[in-house]
């Protein structure tokens, strides 16, 4: 094997090193990318170029600081706390009945386009993760922290998942432009991007069914999970002397 | 300038937003790394504040090593653990409760105007004209679009509240500090995935997998075609970044040319292969680490491990649908 061919690779296994060791992932990454430039024979100023350019041409990817201070100001007034009551109000909702239906909508608003619809900034930590834990603080009071993280990060899955996989049928996303521009490219002039949404659809239904079932059973998970944590509290409190 | 609200206005809005939130944190006493946090906060502004006008005046190279420097300098400081936060002056739950049953539903009407505003905008906004110009920046309408959502979102929110805009600030600290460098790592991963590209890594890649190719096993090309954009997307953070790579390398010469699939079906699924990847990997940071930051999960990985049974199952489908749906 030429060593020039692996050279390339050596940012690889300092990021997976750096992250398993955990790491300032920052760090992880800066260093990676300085490995791997000054290896493959960049001098440091072309390496120190590379990362300006990249870092201010990716500075979109920072967006989500504009949401924070509207967030910041409706949970100081008690956006969350109202989340909760409201769904308390709500006698079949339950934390996996919750997280389906958002499910569902936001696969389907994706599919037609309608990406900015949710989002973990604006819809996952103001609204949908407060609710499914109400539900769940609803059925069994408080929440344990450990129940409480599960279930806002299952709330953060089901935002990336639905929309992943619903919004590639939408045929002006920027996915399906590509992959019809890389095969013009290469010489198949015959593809519509009609054609790459609607061959999505098979894999979208896939997704859809998959997590749904995943989601169906959350509901049972949660109270044995908690019935569980109980009883170690009571267990612990019982050997008390 | 071809339309009234570009780009740059949104970037000097996130910068005037972080150069508030160092400024706040410089001063404040509580928080035992206010010096280093809030230096952290100027520099990582700054790019957003200064960087247009850096390239106005120093051109772009010039710009880009200082910004690459001023990288190093984040990275630095995230590094050596000098990111502290401060003790939150928090009313309690008792205080937001009341608060929350004060105003009811009317609470929802804000945040769910961020969405809808936006929504709104990128359908309807982009024909708007003012005086001849684009209303709206044509490239970034989405971006252009969410910025004024958040404006339009704090206007109707201090109305219902009635509180001072120096309160959404001051909460902004709060929660920038409840987030920390993940608000950071996306553009940090960017920056690796380009180095990776001008290091031609994928090419690298590329051969090792062909080592283990069989051009004459139908149903191991598919695999290996889904699996290596999965894997490929792992390592890059991003299935447009493995897409060409991959695609060129395996599904072109031998799926499509050789044993005569359909290409539809086989970008379409393997693409999602590669999304099945942006699923289980902490270097797609925006959908993964910043969530789990944004939550304030004590695990940083939560997202990813509760992604990875859909992941493995979705992929799983791919392979066979593919299989069966491009080669009829």
């Amino acid at each position: 094997m030429n060593i020039d061919l692996l050279l390339p690779l050596i940012g690889i296994p300092i990021v997976v090193l750096g992250f398993a060791l955990r790491f300032n992932p920052l760090l992880v990454v800066t260093l990676a990318g300085l490995v791997t430039g000054l290896a493959v024979g960049m001098d440091f100023l072309a390496v120190l170029e590379t990362f300006g350019e990249k870092f201010m041409n990716s500075r979109q990817l920072a967006s989500s600081l504009l949401i924070l201070p509207v967030i910041g100001l409706l949970e100081r007034h008690g956006l969350k706390e109202r989340a909760q009551a409201w769904v308390a109000s709500i006698r079949v909702a339950s934390t996996g009945r919750i997280l389906m239906l958002y499910f569902v909508v936001r696969e389907v608003s994706a599919a037609l386009g309608l990406l900015s619809l949710g989002g973990h900034a604006q819809t996952v930590r103001p609204l949908l993760a407060p609710m499914a834990e109400g539900a769940a603080s609803n059925r069994h009071g408080e929440l344990p922290p450990h129940i409480r993280d599960r279930i806002a990060a299952h709330a953060a899955a089901c935002d990336n998942v639905a929309l992943f996989f619903g919004e590639d049928i939408f045929i002006a996303f920027g996915a399906v432009l590509l992959m019809t521009a890389f095969l013009k490219e290469n010489g198949i002039t015959n593809v519509e991007p009609l054609a790459i949404g609607l061959w999505a659809i098979p894999t979208a239904l896939c997704a859809l069914v998959i997590h749904l079932f995943r989601l169906s059973r959350l509901d049972a998970s949660i109270a044995r999970q908690i019935h569980e944590w109980q009883q170690g509290l009571n267990g612990q409190a019982g050997s008390k002397p | 300038m071809t339309s009234i609200i570009s780009i740059d206005l949104v970037f000097y809005l996130i910068g005037v937003i972080v150069m508030l939130v160092a400024g706040m944190t410089l001063r404040d006493a509580s928080n035992p790394k206010r010096y280093t946090t809030a230096a952290f906060w100027f520099l990582f502004g700054s790019s957003f504040l200064f960087g247009d006008l850096m390239i106005m005046y120093l051109g772009k190279p010039m710009t880009y090593r200082v910004v690459g420097l001023i990288v190093l300098i984040i990275a630095g400081i995230a590094g050596a653990n000098l990111l502290g936060a401060g003790t939150k002056p928090d009313d309690g739950v008792a205080a937001r409760r009341k608060s929350a049953e004060r105003l009811g539903n009317r609470l929802f009407i804000p945040a769910l105007a961020i969405p809808l505003i936006t929504v709104f905008l990128t359908l309807f906004g982009k024909e708007l004209m003012v005086g001849g110009i684009h209303f709206l920046d044509q490239k970034n309408l989405t971006l252009t679009s969410l910025a004024l959502a958040c404006i339009g979102a704090i206007a109707i929110g201090q109305r219902i509240t009635g509180s001072s805009p120096v309160v959404a600030i001051r909460e902004s600290r709060r929660l920038v500090d409840a987030i920390g460098w993940a608000l950071i790592l996306p553009q940090m991963l960017a920056m690796l995935g380009g180095v990776f590209v001008a290091a031609k890594t994928g090419t690298s890649i590329q051969a090792i997998v062909n080592l283990f190719v069989d051009p004459q096993s139908r149903f191991a090309l598919v695999t290996i075609y889904c699996l290596s954009m999965a894997a490929f997307t792992m390592i890059m953070g991003n299935a447009f970044a493995a897409f060409p790579v991959m695609t060129a390398g395996i599904a072109l010469p031998f799926l499509i040319l050789q044993h005569h699939g359909d290409p539809a079906p086989i970008v379409a699924i393997g693409m999602f292969a590669g999304y099945c990847g942006t699923l289980m990997t902490p270097m797609a940071a925006n959908f993964n680490i910043v969530p789990a930051a944004l939550l304030e999960l004590k695990d940083k990985y939560q997202v990813i491990k509760i992604q990875i049974p859909t992941a493995l199952c979705v992929l799983a489908c791919n392979i066979f649908l593919m299989y069966f749906l491009a080669f009829p």
